[in-house]
């Protein structure tokens, strides 16, 4: 029996000029389980993810929020990715003048096991090794200039080396060619080593989640989650879409 | 008493000029009708210079007497004027102990790392900034290739002192403006430097010993001349807080970039935050010459400061490069003038502002293309950002093309810190604070890749503690 990694109840996010987004999300991924997050676009599932980092962009209207069975609704950002949850962005900020390697380190420093000298280095060249980056990759600035493969590549960089408890996942896939996707597979096969690892991935990949073990799939139209089920409603998305759910939801925002 | 010793009270107790000069009442009741000839002639007669010197002392002082106070920048009513003198006073008695510096300067001087022995320095008196060692090496290697780098009062009695009379305040003359006037008429201290043609002065040169040495105050006098292909880069002052008594800084700075010559010129200024700054720097390049600018401003409670470069030779180049930080009680008014007056010159400005805490910084550039500039170039790009909604940035580019056949570029932006950047750096466990100041070092690194390493690790380290405690 796993115990609870993330749990949200009654979970409700607005915009922060009060619209709402999320309403009433009950979830529970357990430690070792790999949930995916699906919906048509614009159903709330990106900032489902980045609300679970605290983005100040959203508030949280109701509910709350726990890891690890520790309530972490009050915590802010930087406190919840101590914890050890981390976001995959989809669309990850440039930031100038500061290089991906000192990034690292500054990101690095603050994990929950913290890799110094010679260790942050023989884990960084690994994990390049397993990503196809190369190293030059280290020197340039922060996501500047990257291609939307080589982007996600450097997130999946950054889960690797913070190894965090719990990763979400948004649209880690997207854009990518077929051999891309096969190195991110690779990216998460390798955070999966253990089985404690929590994952929420969201995506519509056929090539990737088919071969991911899923334990659980959630189904969000108009920020409600329609429907709970295995890896069998991946199958009936890929082949109906999503209309059974959008007419089971009806007009959501009321 | 007078009502600068009154602003200066909440360190009175630590600045021993001001408090001196409170006991002394004769003086104050002497000196309080303003900067008079006869004080003037004091100053000249005390360094036992020429009498073209003097005369020009006091030709300056005619002009500061005729000119006004600038009346289109920030805000310098807490100079005062009518008692310019308490400025002038020379500082013989500056703090001599540690023990005597303010303490948040002493603080920064503690997280810089400095040890000691080297603040012992800084305070204004006594041995030079890491032992006279360095100086002497730095000196004797350079003297070697027949280069001059010498204290300017002393240089006005040498073998250059034609050169100087020729060069003195031609590029900076004392009708500038009033505060020019004021330091033709007072200044004291300062360097010169002389590269002979065709000298490569490998190593940068720095001011930064010659600044603090006793007597050399705030209105000090550099004159750099850069003979006929010949290469140099002196560094002025150094991130660390000059702890000064006075704070008036009326300085001078004349460049002089002969033909093929190149000149890098490279400040990172942080006078302490009571100061207020009244800088002027112009360098003039000839044919084929190459002036860089590398311009930090940090310190000061107000600053005025527009390096200019006057591109007076055919494929004349200059590059500014400057960053300005306007924090708590700031107001910094900084960027760079240009005058392009031969063909085929070019200019680039690129410059940062950053503004938090209620600070303003202001950026202003005037490039002039005269009618004779045919085919120059130039670019100006300024990027301002605001750490917060309480503080200001502004840009004022201006330019003045006489001439339809330049190429000219320029960009602006003013933003605020971006909260998805924030949000993805915090994401990543980072502190708001941390996250906030790697962004605004990410945002300096173009200037910090100009400058040499220890002087772009001592600029993170002032952003650092800029940034410490500047959230919630």
């Amino acid at each position: 029996m796993s115990d609870n990694l993330l749990e949200v109840k009654n979970y409700s996010v607005a915009s922060t000029d009060n619209v709402p987004i999320l309403h009433s999300l009950n979830l529970t991924i357990k430690k070792g389980e790999t949930h995916v997050l699906m919906g048509p676009n614009g159903a709330g599932k990106s900032t489902f993810g980045s609300s679970l980092l605290s983005n100040p962009a959203y508030k949280l209207t109701d509910g709350s929020i726990f890891f690890e069975k520790e309530n972490i609704t009050e915590l802010s950002t930087d406190k919840r990715a101590k914890k050890g949850i981390f976001l995959s962005f989809q669309a990850p900020v440039e930031i100038p003048g500061i290089s991906l390697y000192s990034f690292l380190r500054a990101a690095v420093k603050n994990a929950e096991t913290p890799l110094t000298g010679k260790l942050f280095r023989k884990k960084l060249n690994e994990i390049l090794k397993v990503l196809d980056l190369k190293q030059e990759y280290l020197e340039r600035d922060l996501n500047v200039g990257f291609s939307g493969g080589e982007r996600k590549k450097v997130e999946m960089l950054q889960l690797l080396m913070l190894s965090p408890k719990m990763a979400v996942l948004d649209e880690t896939d997207s854009g990518l060619d077929v051999d891309a996707v096969n190195i991110m597979l690779k990216g998460i096969n390798e955070f999966q080593q253990t089985d404690e690892k929590g994952m929420l991935i969201i995506s519509h990949n056929m090539h990737i989640l088919n071969r991911l073990k899923i334990d659980k799939v959630h189904i969000l139209v108009k920020g409600r989650i329609v429907a709970d089920g295995g890896s069998e409603l991946i199958q009936e998305i890929n082949e109906n879409g999503f209309i059974r759910f959008e007419n089971q939801a009806g007009d959501g925002n009321v | 008493m007078s009502d600068i010793s009154t602003k200066n009270s909440s360190i009175t107790d630590v600045n021993r000029s001001l408090y001196d000069f409170t006991k002394e009442e004769k003086d104050v009741e002497k000196l309080a009708s303003g900067l008079t000839e006869e004080i003037v002639r004091q100053i000249s007669a005390k360094k036992n210079e020429p009498a073209w010197m003097l005369d020009h002392r006091l030709k300056s002082l005619q002009i500061y007497n005729e000119l006004k106070v600038p009346n289109w920048g920030p805000d310098i009513s807490g100079l005062d004027i009518n008692n310019i003198v308490t400025y002038v006073r020379p500082n013989t008695k500056m703090a001599a102990k540690w023990d005597d510096v303010p303490e948040d300067i002493k603080d920064t001087f503690e997280r810089l790392g400095i040890p000691d022995a080297e603040r012992t320095s800084l305070a204004g008196v006594g041995a030079q900034y890491d032992s006279e060692l360095v100086y002497h090496n730095i000196q004797e290697s350079v003297a070697e290739k027949g280069v001059i780098y010498s204290g300017i009062e002393e240089a006005l009695s040498g073998p250059y002192a034609e050169m100087i009379e020729k060069h003195f305040m031609k590029l900076v003359p004392s009708t500038d403006h009033k505060f020019a006037a004021l330091h033709g008429a007072v200044w004291s201290g300062g360097s010169f430097v002389y590269v002979p043609p065709y000298t490569d002065v490998e190593i940068p040169l720095q001011s930064y010993f010659r600044l603090n040495s006793p007597g050399a105050g705030q209105f000090e006098h550099t004159l750099i001349i850069v003979d006929k292909g010949a290469r140099l880069h002196f560094i002025e002052g150094c991130s660390a807080p000059k702890y000064n008594v006075a704070n008036l800084h009326a300085g001078c700075v004349e460049l002089f970039v002969g033909e093929e010559a190149h000149l890098r010129y490279s400040t990172i200024e942080n006078w302490s935050k009571n100061m207020y700054n009244l800088n002027t720097k112009r360098a003039k390049v000839e044919k084929n010459g190459v002036m860089e600018w590398v311009s930090g401003s940090f310190g000061s409670h107000i600053s005025y400061l527009y390096p200019m470069t006057i591109l007076n030779g055919e494929y004349a180049k200059s590059e500014f490069t400057g960053i300005t930080f306007a924090g708590e009680g700031q107001n910094l008014d900084t960027g760079t003038k240009i005058l392009h007056n031969a063909p085929h010159t070019s200019s680039v400005i690129s410059t940062k502002s950053l503004s938090k805490s209620g600070g303003i910084s202001t950026f202003r550039s005037a490039v002039t293309v005269t009618e004779k500039a045919h085919k120059s170039k130039t670019s100006v790009s300024c990027q301002s950002l605001m750490l917060d909604d309480k503080s200001r940035s502004d840009t004022i580019p201006l330019m003045d093309v006489r001439c339809n056949d330049v190429n000219v570029g320029h960009e602006a932006s003013i933003g605020r810190i971006d909260d998805d950047a924030v949000f993805y750096l915090m994401s990543r466990g980072l502190s708001e604070e941390e996250a906030k100041t790697l962004i605004v070092n990410g945002f300096a690194n173009p200037i910090s890749k100009e400058l040499p390493l220890e002087y772009a690790v001592e600029m993170n380290n002032l952003i650092r503690l800029e940034m410490e405690g500047s959230i919630g």
